[in-house]
């Protein structure tokens, strides 16, 4: 364990203001879902996730893009007429609305001449069920417009539409929505904005920044540190944030991986089952233990950020994936996080 | 009287007036708030949690910086047979209205609005919440 000041992180205000309602409808869960991670209710339980449907079929390499890269989170609401069939005529049309809008003098790219191209393409492997709409990927590279046949195309914005076992917000929404409620962004905030721009006037959509409240941060932290990783490297990392000082202050505390996995298989119950009560005690653990040594409540400031060897995840809604083993049940997660922040 | 945990201090106890309500704040975004209520909740009297007692949540304005499980809370007022009050203390209106209505307990359970009991109230705000 560690103590030192770190960089202030920057809030985004995707705070939702509501006031909680206590008497929220628990969603059936098909195949035992989790809902007490949410925050929401009754005792949460989190089960592994189900295979998906086309596991088999899914081509690690189609879905290697999402490994090792930083990605901000948004939801979606559905999307109104978007068809799959149409990807291409997307495309063009994005390209064009992108030309426009730097000839409004919204150039994103300053001096050099270069040419945006925009390719749209579905992903079939990267859903949860059959009744999931396939992934959409959205890239955007820069071609110097001066040697158009052999220039080499730099890839600089990636943007990915998904919905992984998001049933309970497809079965209420009318035949002509798709709903692809998370959208994961890697590249320059400019870009995102032209993007978002378009894709809310063509298909009557609207993106929020995804945050991520610390009671799902230590949800997260509690179902990593129970992965089974081959070589386990990388400590268990949690980062506070300590509230009502004048200057910005931050406690990382870093913990061994075996450590940290000793510790939460003897608080887990029953393998493939979290339960928040199991959650609180491991996190509880922690803290005690920190308080023991720097006689500070960690209980006190808010939970920021968490890194294990499996995936590190920032409440601003800025995730990093780094083991492919692991990635459907995580999107599945976020995409759970992601229906929770629409309705 | 505010105080940041219990039991209070005993030296003082001769020149304490009667305690006619106790309000235990718990932040949801801190889970520290909620252990040192837990653990406070112990040096209670038990004639208090026949309606003297209430439980006010703050912080519920910003649901993503929550730290503690709405549930947990829940159940609290539900062990203790006392109400939950939610409040985000930031917004002016609701903090004016919230402080409103714990002065309107604090009178019944002080006795002075006729008619009225702290115990009776407290029924009445529990079986409403339940609805």
């Amino acid at each position: 364990s560690g103590g030192r000041p770190g960089v202030p992180m920057e809030s985004a205000d995707g705070a939702a203001r509501t006031l909680p309602s206590v008497g929220r409808l628990s969603r059936g869960p098909p195949f035992g879902r989790a809902q007490g991670w949410l925050g929401l209710s009754h005792g949460g339980q989190l089960l592994s996730p189900p295979t998906p449907h086309s596991q088999e079929n899914a081509d690690p390499q189609r879905t290697a893009f999402l490994l090792r890269k930083q990605w901000t989170l948004y939801s979606v609401t559905p999307l109104y007429r978007f068809y799959n069939t149409h990807l291409r005529d997307y495309a063009r049309l994005l390209s064009a609305f992108i030309a426009a809008e730097k000839q409004k003098g919204l150039a994103v790219e300053v001096g050099v001449e270069l040419d945006i191209k925009v390719a749209v393409s579905s992903i079939p492997g990267l859903k949860g069920s059959d009744r999931d709409p396939a992934a959409i990927l959205v890239q955007l590279s820069l071609r110097s417009a001066s040697s158009p046949k052999n220039a080499e195309e730099k890839l600089v914005w990636s943007g990915c539409f998904c919905c992984v076992f998001g049933d309970h917000l497809s079965e209420n929404v009318p035949e002509d929505f798709t709903c692809l409620p998370l959208f994961l962004v890697n590249g320059p905030e400019s870009y995102t904005s032209i993007v978002g721009t378009w894709f809310q006037k063509t298909f009557d959509c609207c993106f929020r920044r995804l945050a991520i409240s610390p009671l799902n941060l230590s949800w997260m932290a509690a179902m990593w540190t129970g992965c089974k990783v081959d070589k386990t490297t990388s400590a268990v990392e949690l980062i506070f944030s300590v509230p009502c000082l004048p200057y910005p202050l931050d406690i990382s505390y870093a913990i061994h991986p075996e450590d940290a996995k000793a510790l939460w298989d003897t608080v887990q119950k029953t393998p493939g089952e979290i339960t928040q009560e199991e959650v609180d005690i491991f996190m509880d653990c922690l803290y005690s233990h920190f308080h023991r040594h720097f006689k500070i409540h960690l209980s006190a400031t808010k939970l920021v950020k968490v890194s294990t060897a499996v995936a590190s995840a920032h409440c601003d809604g800025i995730i990093k994936f780094l083991q492919s083993k692991y990635l459907t049940g995580l999107l599945m997660l976020l995409t759970e996080l992601a229906i929770s922040q629409i309705q | 009287h505010l105080t940041t945990s219990l039991p209070l201090p005993s030296e003082r106890d001769h020149l304490r007036p009667r305690i006619d309500l106790i309000v235990f704040m718990i932040d949801i975004k801190s889970k520290y708030s909620l252990k040192n209520v837990e653990a406070s909740l112990a040096h209670v009297d038990a004639s208090f949690f026949l309606g003297k007692v209430c439980f006010l949540v703050t912080g519920v304005g910003r649901v993503n910086y929550c730290s503690v499980e709405m549930n947990a809370i829940c159940k609290l007022g539900e062990v203790y047979c006392s109400p939950v009050l939610f409040c985000e203390l930031e917004l002016e209106g609701i903090r004016n209205a919230t402080a409103q209505r714990l002065l309107r307990m604090l009178q019944i359970c002080a006795g002075h609005i006729p008619g009225v009991s702290a115990l009776s109230f407290g029924t009445l705000m529990r079986n409403s919440a339940d609805e």
